[in-house]
């Protein structure tokens, strides 16, 4: 590629969407007064207006951070969700730590593993009542009032995300409805993503100074997590099975 | 059903006999009589109409802790099952979480004083009509039945930016 035929970069173009970008940035920055503007790109969108397409929710986990002996995205997923955080066969469990050794050089890892909110989910694939869904944010939920029990979607989960409720709870949260007889797993904390919050878990990991899980949104490339993905070597569980997760994963 | 239907034409038709001075002594007629009148109350909304008669007992609903519905009482009597569904879908599958017709906002005016709950007793307010109408009331088997404690909704509300309050 030393001869004369070696072409030099193409110049730098401006694409559609960065336009874009730049005329909403401009339209935001309209002030009707000083410090109030018409729109605000940075939050949310309100109560009343529907989950879009248009963003992507994700999360990148760098397994260099996570800390072997810490389990306090577990215990905060486990408190928000009213979730039992026991360990028996029959208790749910949305995010579970996992250590995973290099047999070779005995090098360890620790990272926490949940539902990867898959773009082609399998669970959605399989569900006979179309209980588990996607939400257009990217979000893989299961509807409680459809959702019949049959755990089909346990079974066709590459990440054994998925538990099944076998008992009676009381005391749930109010945002957190769960009952006997449901397929559940980790909704990314929806009802605080609604409210412009961040997920239970990655506010402890920060809250422990360990930073290891960074929540955003896939499809803004302003977004830290869109960044961190553009310039580091990430990985996706399973990446053969093409699912295309939301949950990534750095360091491994 | 066929009963029913059949009571109601021959309760409508005593109405009309009784204007003439007519009367209906059977004890089978009475009985059917009687299970239309049940079933009228059941259907028109059994709190407005028990108020008016004496023979029939009443729901015993204790104050809540609002103080004004969101829609009119009558409206609500006949379409609070339809408004929760739909509100129950909208916030399900689309993520739009208004407050005015979601469960979660009913129960946090019409949970009780003494209990802080809408099941319980037969005085709380879901409770103390389905069990009336003997309507079965699964809801709260997955859903708490109390409001969110008034920590936790301070905490939501300082986290959530400006104007992102719910309606």
């Amino acid at each position: 590629m030393n001869g004369p035929e070696h072409t030099p970069d193409p110049p730098e173009t401006i694409s559609r969407r960065q336009f874009i970008g730049w005329g909403a940035a401009a339209v935001a920055g309209i002030a009707i007064a000083p410090g109030v503007t018409l729109f605000d790109l940075a939050h949310g969108r309100p109560a009343g207006q529907a989950a879009s397409n248009k963003t992507r929710w994700g999360m990148l986990i760098d397994t260099n951070q996570c800390s072997a002996g810490c389990n306090d995205c577990v215990t905060a997923c486990s408190t928000e969700n009213h979730l039992s955080g026991g360990r028996k066969e029959t208790d749910s469990q949305w995010i579970r730590k996992i250590e995973l050794k290099d047999l070779r050089n005995g090098k360890t890892h620790s990272l926490p593993m949940m539902c990867q909110h898959c773009e082609h989910p399998p669970c959605v694939d399989v569900c006979p009542t179309g209980a588990s869904f996607k939400r257009a944010d990217g979000i893989v939920l299961v509807d409680r009032h459809i959702c019949i029990g049959c755990r089909y979607c346990m079974m066709a989960c590459p990440y054994k995300a998925r538990s099944f409720v076998h008992e009676d709870v009381t005391g749930q949260n109010p945002d957190v409805p769960r009952g006997k007889g449901c397929v559940e797993s980790c909704t990314l904390c929806v009802h605080r993503i609604d409210r412009d919050q961040k997920p239970a878990c990655v506010e402890a990991c920060a809250a422990a100074g360990h930073n290891a899980i960074i929540f955003g949104d896939l499809n803004d490339p302003r977004s830290e997590i869109s960044k961190r993905i553009a310039t580091y070597a990430t990985t996706q569980v399973r990446a053969d099975l093409a699912l295309n997760t939301a949950v990534r994963y750095q360091g491994i | 059903m066929m009963n029913a239907e059949c009571g109601m034409r021959k309760a409508e038709r005593r109405a009309q006999g009784a204007g003439r001075g007519a009367r209906v002594a059977s004890c089978s007629s009475f009985i059917i009589h009687h299970s239309s009148f049940v079933l009228l109350v059941l259907t028109l909304g059994a709190p407005a109409l028990a108020a008016e008669s004496t023979r029939v007992p009443k729901p015993v609903i204790e104050a809540g802790q609002g103080k004004k519905c969101v829609e009119n009482t009558e409206f609500m009597r006949r379409n609070h099952m339809e408004l929760l569904k739909h509100q129950r879908d909208e916030t399900m599958h689309k993520g739009i979480r208004t407050r005015n017709h979601s469960l979660n906002g009913c129960i946090e005016c019409h949970a009780s004083r003494k209990n802080n709950s809408v099941v319980g007793s037969d005085q709380n307010f879901c409770q103390s009509c389905h069990s009336y109408v003997a309507a079965k009331l699964d809801c709260f088997e997955c859903h708490s039945s109390k409001p969110k404690p008034q920590a936790q909704k301070q905490a939501d509300m300082a986290q959530r930016p400006a104007g992102q309050g719910a309606k």
